[in-house]
């Protein structure tokens, strides 16, 4: 089925998510909707699904204009979408949430799951996918829920199907094999829209490549183009693609973890006898794939977690078991992964925000009085160092942008006398700008002589800042490697095959 | 990484994912039984009742019943001592089985419970005698209002709404019954307008929690409040002068033929009015419709994940006021419970805080509306514990007997509510 929008045009507010845009698949294609976050691409696609209406502009399916009220005419017009966050009741089984919507009942309004069943396993079937119509989905990997999306799609008879940031949750190995399907579908018919701001994953799929930026379409460009031609039109200049940086410095060991296993409320062990050593002046990377106890470690490091057992030492000083203030004295900075939950408060204004950690004494109180000129002086120099774009110290953190809000929680951690600094998915959701900018914060800070550990879900970003790389796989270190190891091994160790000869390194 | 190779390997089957567990010990329910051990050797054995001899007389039949059981009498003293002595047993056992990280099985809790029971009733009715079926009658018919009211709770917050007004649905509930059945002459229309009165209570709570977004919690709290000071209101200026107004029939017994003979079982389940057969149809009814229905699996599913049952075309928040008004429709109809099913007539906040034990129900039944149906007998039975042994005369001040159903309510909760799971997006308004 032949896809077209025409001059699309929404708006929240004053602002304009998407101005003007037009775009064509053709049946059968895969096109690729390239963008960075914020580009406005998940919008376009609410847009098609029928999820927001937009100000202007038409859809057409196979030259015929679509009117969509709600996600269920899309969905009878042929148009399925695998959600970047999936569409999918945990407590469910995978026939319920397939059937969710358009079930079939017999005598009394008795739900009949049997067909839904039926229907799974022959989708299943035809993909090679092997899916438990009678699982339940919070048991299922992340991967298996994405197929589980997919045949949700399909067994509503969907000719375009539209893939919003498919890969951010899968490992190397399943993005390879997603895109087989991908493939698969295609050849079947099926067009495909391919959202993403991957570049590697464009060029190794797309028939066809459409780039967003700020709302507007600023270009199509065909899957030969190089890496750097893709960013430049993505981002409106020309972009450094990686991290200036020396050899490490090494100063001896700073952090050291033994045997650390953190035991969650559900009784789940979610990080499993763990253990690795951080030297000063070089970046460990703790990569994997997200859920594989990277959050609960890092969580446990600063004191956040309750049932930890096993050791962390820092400078020969243990921290397990002491309260968070009390590591925070001890010199550790932490970027957490979620800046809007747990970095900031929105409501608050920089300034308060850049002062959010040391509330507790000299110099930004002193006699139980907040020192409010001493924190404006501070405010406006850290605004400044770190380039945070604002309308001063006053504005509230929550109305800044995701870029500039992580630098505020960046300058409120290293302006502290750091012995360790942990941070966690550090650049998540950010711009291309942003991205460089933290990077290089990191690096500095590794420089200076601090231990740092980056925990990353982008390859990308663990193969540019790591010195030494630990991959997680279901809550164990599956090895500690060199920041020079070749994706492919680190694909399969975050897979969980232990990686060869890790020993070496240690 | 991402470069299309040939012959990657076969997709990997769907295993599901086996985090490890570990069992922490838990001491809770040792602890637990133990300190109902020792109280169970302080007052059975160290206050020495029953020493001369006394006899405890369980008696098992009523005086109609067809089948007579014959009267069991234990020696109070003995009994004591023996229940004691199995119940420190019992606690060692648990201990030891948490030691050894074994699971304690459910069988030896209710076992425990039971004996324990068994042991305070004989401790308590020492020279006299407890009236078994009465006891348990007495459960099921003040187990009913609070029964209707879990059923409301459950649909209502299975859909993603607290429902915390559950107490107002059940006083608009039992005041509108009252009026309409006096006025009318008839106790059905007024069972019809107890419903009525229970949705459109409901109906507020789920305009204000779904359109304007309000706090859940706070809507109910208000709303039980103002129910409060409307009935009673009305009370004082409408039914109080004209008395008429407020003096319903009250629906009779109901022996259901046959099943009422059965020893025990029959007097208890079967020889109740029909608002409690209506209840034994409720539960059901529920269940099937929460757990067998395309209806039920959209309401579960607007309660755990609104954004996903939305972009399958279901109208979350439709689908949300719709359950919620039937929650209220079956609270209401329990709240006639108190004016035709028992009184007969309408008093100032005569529903007494059920329906927030209803509401401890629906958490401690794990949002499930036969475990619901569980906990608010285990409730039911507390308060009429209290009411029995009032009655033969408990060495137990009565006073302190007054607060056992409260008592626990508050353990059943505390206890359990770590284990179970709300439905995710209970009290989340639903905002695209």
């Amino acid at each position: 089925m032949k896809l077209e929008l025409r001059g699309i045009t929404k708006r929240f507010g004053a602002l304009v998510a998407n101005n003007n845009i037009s775009l064509t698949v053709e049946s059968g294609e895969i096109h690729a909707l390239l963008g960075e976050n914020g580009a406005g691409k998940s919008t376009l696609m609410n847009v098609l699904y029928g999820l927001y209406i937009a100000e202007e502009g038409e859809i057409l399916l196979d030259d015929v204009v679509q009117k969509f009220a709600g996600p269920g005419d899309a969905m009878n017009a042929g148009i399925g979408m695998v959600h970047q966050h999936f569409m999918l009741v945990p407590v469910f089984t995978v026939a319920e949430n397939v059937v969710l919507g358009h079930e079939q009942t017999t005598f009394g309004g008795r739900l009949d799951l049997s067909a839904a069943r039926a229907k799974v396993r022959e989708i299943s079937d035809r993909f090679g996918f092997d899916i438990d119509p009678d699982a339940l989905i919070e048991d299922l990997p992340v991967g298996v829920q994405q197929r589980v999306e997919i045949i949700k799609a399909l067994s509503q008879d969907a000719k375009v199907l539209v893939f919003d940031e498919p890969t951010a949750v899968l490992t190397p190995q399943e993005t390879d094999e997603l895109m087989i399907i991908m493939r698969q579908l295609a050849e079947s018919g099926t067009s495909i829209v391919f959202i993403t701001h991957k570049l590697r994953e464009v060029r190794a799929v797309a028939d066809r490549i459409t780039v967003i930026r700020l709302g507007t379409v600023v270009g199509e460009a065909s899957p030969t183009a190089t890496n750097a031609e893709l960013a430049s039109l993505m981002v409106g200049r020309a972009v450094e693609l990686t991290v200036h940086k020396n050899a490490p410095e090494l100063r001896g060991t700073a952090l050291s973890v033994k045997n650390l296993t953190v035991i969650d409320a559900r009784n789940q062990v979610v990080v499993n006898n763990v253990s690795f050593d951080v030297q000063a002046g070089e970046v460990l990377a703790i990569a994997g794939v997200q859920g594989n106890g990277q959050t609960e470690l890092t969580e446990a490091l600063i004191g956040l977690q309750h049932h930890v057992t096993g050791s962390i030492e820092l400078d020969g000083k243990p921290l397990r078991g002491h309260s968070v203030r009390h590591i925070l004295d001890s010199g550790v900075g932490f970027v957490p992964e979620d800046r809007t939950e747990d970095g900031l408060v929105a409501d608050f204004s920089i300034a308060e925000n850049l002062m959010l950690d040391r509330s507790s004494g000299a110099p930004f109180v002193k006699g139980g009085n907040l020192q409010l000129g001493f924190r404006a002086k501070f405010a406006a120099e850290k605004i400044h160092e770190f380039d945070i774009r604002s309308q001063g110290s006053d504005m509230e953190a929550g109305r800044l942008s995701g870029g500039n809000q992580q630098k505020v929680v960046l300058a409120r951690e290293l302006s502290r006398d750091l012995r360790l600094f942990v941070a966690a998915q550090p650049t998540r959701g950010l711009d291309v700008g942003s991205i460089e900018f933290v990077h290089t914060r990191i690096i500095e800070t590794r420089d200076s002589g601090i231990p740092v550990i980056v925990v990353s879900t982008e390859l990308d970003e663990v193969v540019a800042l790591a010195d030494r790389i630990a991959v997680m796989y279901r809550g164990e270190i599956v090895g500690i490697v060199p920041g020079t190891t070749p994706r492919a091994t680190l694909g399969l160790m975050m897979a969980g095959e232990h990686a060869p000869a890790t020993e070496a390194v240690l | 990484m991402s470069t299309l190779t040939e012959g990657t390997a076969p997709v990997p089957a769907s295993a599901p994912i086996v985090k490890p567990t570990v069992k922490i010990r838990s001491w809770k329910i040792p602890i637990t039984f133990g300190g109902f051990a020792v109280l169970s050797l302080i007052l059975f054995v160290g206050l020495g009742r029953g020493q001369r001899g006394e006899l405890s007389t369980f008696r098992l039949s009523e005086g109609r019943d067809l089948i007579q059981l014959p009267e069991v009498a234990l020696p109070t003293f003995v009994t004591g001592v023996f229940v004691a002595i199995v119940l420190v047993l019992l606690a060692a056992v648990s201990a030891w089985l948490v030691y050894s990280h074994r699971k304690i099985s459910i069988v030896l809790t209710i076992l425990f419970a039971l004996l324990f029971l068994v042991g305070f009733l004989a401790w308590a009715a020492s020279g006299s005698t407890i009236p078994v079926p009465g006891l348990l009658i007495g459960t099921v018919t003040l187990s009913a209002p609070l029964i209707f009211g879990a059923l409301g709770g459950v649909l209502s917050e299975r859909a993603g709404v607290v429902n915390v007004a559950i107490e107002a649905q059940l006083l608009a509930g039992a005041f509108s019954s009252a009026v309409v059945a006096s006025a009318t002459g008839n106790p059905y229309i007024g069972l019809l307008a107890a419903m009525v009165a229970g949705a459109l209570v409901s109906m507020v709570l789920a305009a204000f929690a779904l359109k304007y977004l309000v706090d859940q919690v706070i809507v109910g709290v208000v709303l039980n409040v103002l129910v409060i000071g409307l009935t009673s209101f009305l009370y004082s200026q409408v039914l109080a002068p004209s008395a008429n107004l407020n003096s319903p029939d009250v629906f009779p017994r109901l022996n259901i033929p046959l099943l009422s003979e059965i020893p025990i079982i029959g007097p208890v389940l079967f020889r109740q009015t029909i608002i409690v057969y209506v209840m034994y149809v409720a539960v059901a009814v529920v269940y099937f419709g929460l757990f067998r229905t395309k209806w039920g699996l959209r309401v579960r599913a607007v309660g755990e994940h609104p954004q996903a049952a939305d972009t399958v075309g279901i109208n979350v928040n439709r689908t949300r006021f719709v359950a919620v008004t039937l929650g209220g429709v079956i609270s209401g109809f329990g709240g006639a419970y108190f004016t035709l099913g028992a009184v007969g007539a309408f008093n100032k906040e005569m529903t007494n805080g059920m329906g927030f034990i209803a509401l401890a129900a629906v958490i401690f039944g794990q949002w499930h509306p036969i475990k619901a149906t569980l906990a608010a007998l285990l409730f039911g039975f507390a308060t009429n514990l209290q009411n029995v042994l009032g009655i033969i005369g408990s060495p137990v001040p009565s006073e302190f007997m007054l607060m056992l159903p409260y008592v626990v309510t508050i353990f059943a909760v505390a206890g359990f509510v770590g284990r179970s799971r709300a439905p995710a997006a209970d009290g989340k308004p639903y905002i695209k």
